[in-house]
């Protein structure tokens, strides 16, 4: 019997070899490539709409001049900070109250009522409210991340519990499991994909909602990067700016997925 | 059936006896669903013996409450009148003693096969880490799947999914085993490989069974006694003493006895089916697709 999860370095190697090199990636970057070919001789082409966007090399040279500004990357680093406090604490507060909400149907009546009302309000439309309630600005923009990430994941925690095969607690029941084993064991792990999914979902409402507000409500992030180079009317910022976000959401979401691999072994399909 | 136990090749669990099987009696159990005026009543004095270390098969038309009856034994659900006895004392809600099968499978979907068979007795802490390792392994070589022990349900094949399910209640040593049509949905040939691993387990080790189904050929091969039960409200129509010689062997299937019992037990259920469909006739109530597939198990 081999031991589970073991792994030789040099499969490993392989592995990654395989994952890096592999015809997803090829057919992923033939695409982007395309799409950047495009951008660019139709904007030397001078075609009506298109024309007024920054041609592709005046934005690359853009790029090449924030790479090395420490600004650029304090910009990063406050999205960043903003999105990973706002996330996280959703998450320590959300995951215990949703599998609560989930279990517990005395607990589930209580809340879901006042869920459902706060629920539709627009993360963006906290933030007034947000920047008189907290001390400072900059927590009334972790606090409206967090309501980007918080309420979709108590959702999805709420129907994953509620949706256990009622047999797998009946089958631990019998086999003698205690309450403790049955949350631990059974409930915790069958409800582990929809928290994932929830998490999927709740970064990428976190990324839209910490744009907005660092354009509406701050002076640091790539929102307020964003904007700025719009009003000071440096353009090819403008889509520096965008393509920063779209890769700093790509990122977050890939860790989720990774995360998401690691805890839920059993749903890999090979 | 006592050779049979020493026959089998000295591995303790499969040895063990007495303790680990005893008498189930059901007695006037009546089980309703819903509340006045529409009340359904699944079981209706509803009394049978499953007797120690035999295996009764419980047969009857679909929708006929085998099911109920199963969570009954099981103990997740409570009848409304009547007493669930296991050697004497009632039944009061699930226990390790009393294990089900259920149809389709229950594995545990996140653990893998190893975890899901060694769960009962981790998780009543009875053994240490080695015994336990020890034990699940030989139960697994037993159905043939010491190879599949770190994989997850979703990659074994079905027939593989239910031996693994067997094996998760053997490992429990349960005094009797509420098999809810285990092997459904499964291709007839994996089904015929399951039958015969379940006889054989069984004969290794006679403990108290009931396996309920809705075939004929399968509930004969299987049984010591076959209760055949009637359209709803259900009540026991016949029980039958299945004398044929242990081991079962699938030659059997064509024997004189065997085609004697199933002539009998076909004709009670086609007589069921009939009813069903003179209840039509009559105004009574019945979903017509439902009367013909009683008819059908009985053709």
């Amino acid at each position: 019997m081999s031991a589970p999860g073991r792994r030789t370095t040099r499969g490993l190697a392989i592995k990654i070899q395989e994952s890096v090199f592999s015809k997803e990636t090829y057919r992923g970057s033939a695409t982007v490539i395309v799409l950047l070919i495009l951008w660019e001789t139709a904007a030397q082409l001078g075609l009506p709409v298109i024309k007024n966007i920054p041609p592709l090399t005046s934005v690359l040279d853009a790029f090449r001049e924030v790479i090395f500004d420490s600004s650029y990357w304090g910009s990063w680093g406050a999205s960043f900070h903003r999105i990973f406090t706002g996330f996280i604490v959703a998450q320590i507060i959300g995951i215990p109250l949703g599998l609560l909400m989930g279990t517990s149907r005395f607990f589930r009546e209580m809340t879901l009522p006042v869920f459902e009302v706060l629920r539709p309000i627009p993360p963006l439309a906290w933030v007034p409210a947000a920047a008189i309630f907290w001390p400072t600005r900059e927590m009334s923009i972790i606090f409206v991340t967090f309501l980007g990430a918080f309420f979709v994941l108590i959702l999805n925690i709420v129907s994953g519990a509620r949706a256990i095969d009622s047999r797998y607690i009946r089958a631990a029941t019998s086999m003698g499991s205690r309450r403790k084993d049955i949350f631990w064991r059974i409930v915790l792990p069958a409800t582990l994909p929809s928290i994932i999914v929830g998490m999927t979902v709740g970064i990428g409402l976190a990324w839209n909602t910490v744009v907005a507000a660092e354009m509406i409500a701050s002076r640091s992030g790539l929102g307020f990067m964003t904007w700025r180079s719009y009003v000071t009317f440096t353009y090819p910022l403008i889509v520096v700016g965008m393509i920063s976000i779209g890769i700093a959401g790509y990122i977050s979401s890939g860790i989720i997925r990774l995360l998401g691999h690691h805890i839920t072994p059993w749903l890999r399909t090979n | 059936m006592a050779q049979a136990i020493s026959k089998h090749n000295g591995s303790s669990h499969v040895g063990l006896s007495q303790e680990f099987s005893a008498e189930m009696r059901i007695e006037n159990v009546r089980k309703t669903y819903g509340l006045e005026p529409q009340v359904k009543v699944i079981l209706d004095d509803c009394s049978f013996v499953l007797e120690n270390r035999k295996l009764t098969v419980l047969i009857g038309p679909s929708g006929c409450g085998k099911s109920t009856l199963i969570n009954v034994l099981a103990g997740y659900e409570i009848p409304n009148s009547g007493k669930v006895l296991l050697d004497g004392h009632p039944v009061r809600g699930p226990g390790p003693d009393r294990l089900v099968v259920f149809q389709e499978t229950a594995l545990f979907p996140w653990m893998t096969t190893f975890a899901n068979v060694s769960y009962g007795p981790m998780v009543r802490r009875e053994m240490g880490k080695k015994q336990l390792h020890a034990e699940t392994m030989k139960l697994l070589k037993l159905v043939g799947l010491e190879a599949f022990a770190d994989k997850y349900p979703s990659q074994l094949s079905g027939g593989m999914i239910r031996r693994a399910e067997l094996v998760r209640a053997l490992i429990n040593r349960p005094k009797v085993m509420l098999m809810d049509e285990p092997f459904r949905g499964l291709d007839a040939m994996t089904r015929a490989l399951l039958q015969e691993y379940y006889v054989r387990l069984f004969e290794a080790r006679p403990a108290t069974n009931l396996f309920v189904t809705s075939e004929v050929e399968e509930a004969i091969f299987l049984a010591d006694r076959l209760i055949i039960m009637s359209n709803r409200p259900t009540r026991i129509r016949k029980i039958m003493n299945i004398d044929l010689q242990r081991p079962r062997k699938f030659k059997m299937l064509t024997s004189k006895e065997y085609l004697g019992y199933k002539g009998e037990a076909l004709d009670i259920l086609y007589d069921e089916a009939m009813k069903a469909f003179d209840s039509v006739q009559k105004g009574v109530k019945v979903d017509f697709l439902e009367a013909y597939s009683r008819a059908g198990n009985g053709s």
